[in-house]
């Protein structure tokens, strides 16, 4: 049981005293990333919903990037996943990862096509 | 546990049993195996609800228009808020937890009990405000007509502020005779709720006050929504208009399209109930924690699994607050 636990984090460029010190810098840190989120959230600047990058509005990919991060820490610090064996790391977060992408690719490209249908076909659908 | 194994004469081989793979114990690795699969049963539900989302880009509705309440604050538009403090409840539960597990490592029963315990509160409080989330959100905001194609169309001032339609709608007063279910070629019984005006009555309102207009469903290329003018709004409304929507529920939605509301019943009903299932038990880990169970064993690695299971919990609401309330 007696754990060895890893006490850095941002790749060794905040390294913490104790495990302690370390759960509470990465809940300021969590709190920070929600804080930023729902600040975005509310003003939603025009800048970030204006401007599109590969289909998707900034301020989206803005909100999917920082929710990945909150994730990150979220699994490699409160769940250990850090103090684990790289295998067992990999063997959860990539059967993950691949599965969950090749869904999301899969319906969102149907779903488009399927909204595509309904705009351009002769049925009507606004009545 | 292992009291009757019978002996194979091969303990201490690598087949014989009693190694660690990947160095986890075998609680702590099914528990995982448990999160990978219930991972995958969420994202599935997240990415249909992507899907439907797609499918009816042009007319989904707007989550800071739906969810603008704080309690005790009457009327007053807060959107966001409240969804914030729920993550930051359950975040900080985390952080509870995860300070139980650590507690255990080093043997320390009483601040496991502590920790467990406000773990248990945080739990509570993010379930108690799920639930009134549902509520409001099941009782309605303003109402709206559906039309006969499903659509729906909410009103609005000339100043393009919303407008209930409570505030609106004449009083016709008029018999309703009961429908009984002898009555019915198919026996049905009455619908067991009832919107408090109906569509004559928003009707006969719409068109004696001058100064309302119509707002579609549909959004422009802003990420507005289309709002009718004045004749295309009575138009509209005598046309197609059919009944009155209040609130919403699996089958009608006056904030938009009904798979809105269907989603989010299913994905934060499914999350919430992980999330109380999750409190039950930390509250059978909390009394063995007291009772000393884990201190005769030895080890509070209990308390870790039960951990892992709450912080996926945990990260499971990262995810929804993003694609429900937040993309």
């Amino acid at each position: 049981m007696a754990h060895e636990h890893k006490l850095e984090i941002f790749r060794g460029a905040w390294k913490f005293k104790s495990n302690v010190s370390k759960i509470w810098g990465v809940f300021t840190f969590l709190c920070i990333v929600t804080a930023i989120e729902v600040v975005l959230g509310i003003i939603k600047p025009e800048v970030l919903t204006a401007n599109r990058f590969l289909a998707m509005k900034l301020l989206n990919w803005i909100f999917i990037i920082l929710t990945l991060v909150k994730a990150y820490y979220i699994t490699w610090d409160f769940m250990h996943m850090r103090d684990e064996t790289s295998s067992l790391r990999r063997a959860v977060v990539w059967t993950g990862v691949f599965l969950i992408c090749y869904l999301i690719l899969i319906l969102l490209i149907e779903g488009d096509y399927i909204y595509e249908v309904y705009k351009s076909n002769y049925v009507k659908f606004d009545f | 546990m292992e009291a009757t194994v019978a002996k194979t004469g091969t303990e201490g081989k690598t087949w014989g049993g009693g190694n660690r793979p990947l160095n986890a114990s075998y609680g702590k690795m099914m528990m995982w195996f448990f999160i990978v699969s219930d991972a995958l049963t969420f994202s599935g539900f997240i990415a249909s609800y992507g899907f439907s989302r797609f499918k009816f880009i042009d007319a989904w509705p707007i989550a800071d228009e739906v969810f603008t309440h704080v309690p005790f604050l009457h009327g007053v538009p807060a959107p966001m808020y409240y969804v914030a403090f729920m993550t930051l409840v359950l975040i900080f539960s985390s952080v509870t937890m995860v300070l139980a597990v650590d507690a255990g490592h080093k043997m320390q029963k009483n601040k496991v009990v502590w920790y467990m315990f406000f773990t248990i509160i945080g739990g509570a409080i993010f379930v108690g405000s799920q639930a009134w989330e549902w509520a409001t959100f099941i009782k309605g905001d303003y109402g709206a007509v559906e039309t006969k194609g499903g659509k729906i169309l909410q009103f609005l001032d000339t100043n393009g502020e919303r407008v209930a339609i409570a505030d609106f709608a004449e009083f016709m007063p008029q018999a309703r005779e009961n429908h009984l279910e002898k009555n019915g070629i198919w026996y049905e019984a009455e619908p067991e709720t009832r919107t408090n005006y109906s569509y004559e009555e928003v009707k006969a309102g719409f068109l004696a006050n001058d100064n309302l207009l119509i707002r579609t469903q549909y959004l422009d290329e802003n990420g507005e929504h289309i709002v009718l003018n004045r004749q295309e709004s009575i138009a509209k409304l005598e046309n197609d208009g059919k009944l009155v929507v209040e609130g919403a529920n699996l089958k009608h939605n006056e904030y938009g399209h009904p798979l809105f509301a269907d989603f989010f019943f299913f994905i934060t009903g499914f999350h919430g109930f992980h999330v109380f299932s999750g409190v039950v038990i930390n509250i059978i880990i909390f009394f063995n924690v007291i009772i000393g169970t884990y201190e005769r064993r030895g080890s509070y690695e209990m308390v870790e699994k039960v951990g892992l299971y709450w912080h996926f919990v945990d990260l499971v609401w990262v995810f929804v607050f993003t694609f429900f309330y937040l993309v």
